[in-house]
């Protein structure tokens, strides 16, 4: 225990110094690589236990744009706008939550309904171009080094923000996993009817990690949203963000804490990587490759690959075991 | 009442055509094989690319493209089966969701890194037939005709042949029509390739009205789902109501206001039917 | 015509049956008699190649299938009325029936043999556009062993046609079960209804915890004491 304590310890240290020894272009990677992996780990607090949403496309677009809004044509402080798009947020995942969650819409329903949810937002934002800049999208005022508007021309500002962010929901993670509530998200999963039976309320379970998962989800596409400074609704919203929040999570595992993580150091790199490779004269070559890695990788394994590695070192360690009794 | 209402109106029941093919194709594979295609919408897409290079780049007569675009969408529907859905049919539901979305993944990129993303049209300017003071577009009359005809010919054949009532049978019974001496995976494959060939049919008939692009899968792909679960998933008569239930409220949405708000529209609609009738609106 | 060597078959780690060998005659009725988990269902299900043969042999008219998915089984000439009829509820009763036929030389004999089967069993033509699921569940028994007659089967085996059923029916399906054998079909049946099985069959097997125990002519299964005991509760 206090090994692996010591390397967590170290690993961050490491993340911390980073921005010292790495070049812009790596810490602008790394900062989208914490960010995503925040929002991924939001949407696993829900997918490990089976509650598929592809809603989460709806939940960072209305964080994105909240606070984005608010602070370009109110001046509003996004310190103001990004909880009331959080909050905006959550109310959304009750609505959506409480009739799905009560009346019993799950598996490919609940997939098809929260799918439904996304392209709302989406399309509300692409309709009120008026102020969003419709599918072109648009660039928030801009006011150069600033804690009131949460502007930092300098990358290292972010990446310390997008550090606390990722810490943020890992911790909550293992809130989550260390709680009563965890061994009821189970039993849920498992089944409804008997979880109920034994007196878990299904509906309050179920309710209080959507709207945890969705105000998470929200924070990250708010913060994207202040790093980024330019917002399109096809990037923060809709069935693509929604895909690829689900299948970056899948890639990595969606059972352990970690996962999540690795999930978007992997993909993000992967298609970082294959578009510097392939450069811009083949646009599509890279997302092509990844999407064939896509269906390889939930044929081959389904677990993710955390959940591969953690396979391999259990039979591993059983092997070993195993071995002298032969 | 105001013409414009009256063909928005008109115009609503011409769309309702397309989409319920797609909505019987959709509902078809899933009914039988149950999956859920996610990247139905851009197997169409395929469908439109194949018909603008024949007819535009190698100069093919436009009814023979549509006839090798139907075939040609056919045996992509059984490579996406065998390639795809094969290995994970046994899967968690959800694996086999992401697997289709994965293809979507694909399908989308791969076409980008071939045809880029500029819009296309086959430049087939069909006439606008004027009735009093209606105007209504000759390629959207097509379109629906059409449609409908697909519809019956599908309903004539899974009541009439013997393929036809083993593959209404094997969505009741997996596992006894064996015994009746059906071949499970023959009728996966013979699903798959009507699949792909109303995908094929649909995609003649929208390369008529708007342009391809890679994404345009994204435009009308989801608007199939929930066709298709506002029906019931596997139901597809329902579907084929709902086809023009939500056409009508795109068609009228946007009427009275923009084409994104009027599929917002359809799919509020959706999400509070979703609520009063969690199988579908038809749902036994 | 049907013979069984040995035959061993199960469900992923558990096994159900042992070794068993059985005979059926051309001709003839066998009944297979035995209690609740006995194997019976699985034995059915082996021979149909609902599920894979793991040892021994199965052959038909002296050719081998065993270990042939359950479509082949149909060509070659097997039929099996599943246990509680599995009927496709929501097709016609003649849907049923068409899907029946579904292999290549059935089809081509379709109206011939479904004259027969409605002639066998005139209540079916009655209601040939009625929804499989709105029928009394003797008319459902009626459908499934028309379903299954439809390939114009050598042999057709019958899983607890009697299951689920009011007493009355109880004794038609009996009676149906005459009629077919008067056709000159060969049936093996599988019971629990011991006392009725015995007077439809020309010879039965005791089947209990996945092997034979007892193999007789149905005569001497209604004088064996231990049946009388345990299954007839004489």
């Amino acid at each position: 225990m206090t090994v692996s304590r010591i390397a967590m310890l170290v690993g961050l240290v490491i993340l911390i110094a980073l921005p010292a020894v790495v070049p812009p272009y790596f810490l602008h990677l790394l900062i989208q690589i914490l960010l995503w992996a925040f929002i991924y780990t939001a949407w696993a607090l829900m997918g490990r236990f089976g509650f598929v949403s592809f809603g989460h496309g709806a939940f960072m677009g209305v964080g994105a744009y909240v606070p984005a809004l608010l602070w370009t044509y109110y001046d509003v402080t996004p310190w103001i706008g990004i909880p009331l798009g959080i909050a905006f947020s959550m109310l959304l995942a009750l609505v959506i939550g409480y009739p799905c969650f009560r009346l019993r819409v799950v598996g490919h329903y609940f997939a098809l309904v929260t799918l439904a949810l996304s392209q709302v937002v989406l399309l509300s934002l692409v309709a009120a171009r008026d102020i969003t800049g419709g599918s072109l999208g648009f660039t928030q005022k801009a006011v150069g080094h600033s804690w009131y508007a949460l502007q930092f021309p300098e990358k290292s500002y972010f990446y310390g923000i997008s550090i606390v962010v990722w810490l943020i929901g890992l911790y909550v993670w293992q809130r989550i996993d260390r709680s009563i509530n965890r061994e009821a998200l189970e039993a849920i999963s498992e089944d409804e009817d008997a979880a109920a039976a034994i007196g878990i309320d299904v509906l309050r379970e179920k309710l209080r990690v959507t709207v945890i998962s969705a105000a998470l989800t929200a924070l990250g596409g708010a913060i994207y949203a202040q790093y980024m400074m330019y917002l399109n609704p096809e990037t923060v919203s809709g069935i693509a963000v929604s895909l690829q929040i689900v299948f970056a999570v899948i890639a990595g595992g969606v059972y352990s804490m970690l996962g999540p993580t690795v999930g978007s150091l992997l993909t993000l790199s992967l298609t970082e990587g294959l578009r510097v490779w392939f450069g811009t004269n083949f646009i599509g070559a890279a997302n092509t490759i990844y999407g064939i890695l896509l269906i390889l990788c939930i044929i081959f394994m389904p677990q993710g690959i955390v959940g591969a590695l953690k396979g391999l070192r259990f039979r591993l360690q059983h092997t070993k075991v195993a071995a002298p009794a032969e | 009442m105001d013409p414009y209402l009256i063909e928005a109106i008109i115009n609503g029941i011409l769309l309702g055509g397309v989409l319920a093919l797609l909505a019987l194709g959709l509902n078809l594979i899933f009914g039988v094989i149950d999956v859920v295609w996610i990247a139905y919408a851009d197997i169409v897409m395929c469908g439109m690319y194949v018909i603008y290079f024949l007819y535009v780049e190698y100069g093919i007569p436009l009814p023979l493209t549509c006839l090798m675009a139907i075939a040609s969408i056919a045996a992509l529907g059984v490579v996406v089966h065998l390639l795809i859905i094969a290995p994970v049919l046994n899967s968690a539901p959800i694996n086999q969701l992401l697997a289709t979305g994965g293809l979507l993944f694909f399908l989308q990129s791969f076409a980008t890194l071939l045809f880029g993303t500029d819009f296309r049209n086959i430049g087939v300017r069909l006439p606008v037939l004027e009735i009093a003071t209606l105007y209504i577009s000759f390629s959207r009359l097509i379109a629906f005709a059409v449609g409908l005809i697909g519809a019956v010919a599908l309903y004539l054949f899974l009541k009439r042949t013997y393929i036809g009532t083993a593959i209404r049978a094997i969505a009741q019974d997996r596992e006894i029509v064996g015994l009746m001496g059906v071949d499970q995976r023959r009728i996966y494959l013979v699903t798959s390739a009507i699949g792909g060939a109303l995908a094929g049919l649909a995609a003649c008939l929208l390369a008529l009205q708007y342009d391809v692009h890679p994404h345009i899968g994204n435009t009308f792909g989801p608007v199939i789902f929930m066709i298709c679960v506002l029906g019931g998933l596997g139901n597809m008569i329902g579907g084929f109501i709902a086809s023009f239930i939500i056409s009508q409220i795109i068609a009228i949405g946007g009427y009275y206001a923009n084409t994104e708000l009027s599929y917002v529209l359809a799919f509020t609609f959706f999400i509070v039917l979703m609520f009063v009738r969690p199988r579908g609106i038809f749902a036994r | 015509m049907l013979s069984l060597t040995s035959v061993s078959a199960g469900y992923g780690s558990f096994q159900a049956l042992f070794g068993v060998s059985l005979e059926v005659p051309q001709g003839e009725a066998v009944g297979v008699i035995g209690p609740n988990g006995a194997g019976k269902t699985t034995l059915m299900r082996v021979i149909s190649g609902l599920i894979p043969l793991r040892e021994g042999a199965v052959t038909l008219d002296g050719q081998p299938v065993g270990g042939l998915p359950a479509h082949r089984m149909v060509e070659q000439g097997i039929a099996h009325v599943p246990e509680n009829r599995r009927l496709f509820a929501r097709l016609s009763v003649e849907d049923n029936l068409r899907i029946g036929a579904y292999v290549p030389q059935a089809r081509r004999r379709f109206t011939e043999q479904l004259a027969w089967v409605y002639g066998l069993f005139p209540r079916l033509k009655d209601r040939r556009e009625q929804a499989a699921g709105t029928l009394s569940g003797g008319e459902q028994q009626m459908c499934a062993i028309g379903r299954a007659l439809m390939s114009k089967p050598k042999l057709l085996l019958m899983d607890e046609p009697s299951a689920g059923l009011a007493p009355l029916v109880v004794a038609q399906v009996f009676e149906l079960v005459q009629r077919i054998r008067a056709e000159g079909l060969t049936v093996l049946i599988v019971e629990q209804n011991v006392q009725q099985v015995l007077d439809v069959v020309d010879r039965a097997y005791l089947l209990e915890v996945g092997s034979i125990k007892l193999a007789g002519s149905s005569a001497e299964f209604k004088e064996n004491s231990f049946i009388r005991r345990s299954y007839m509760g004489l």
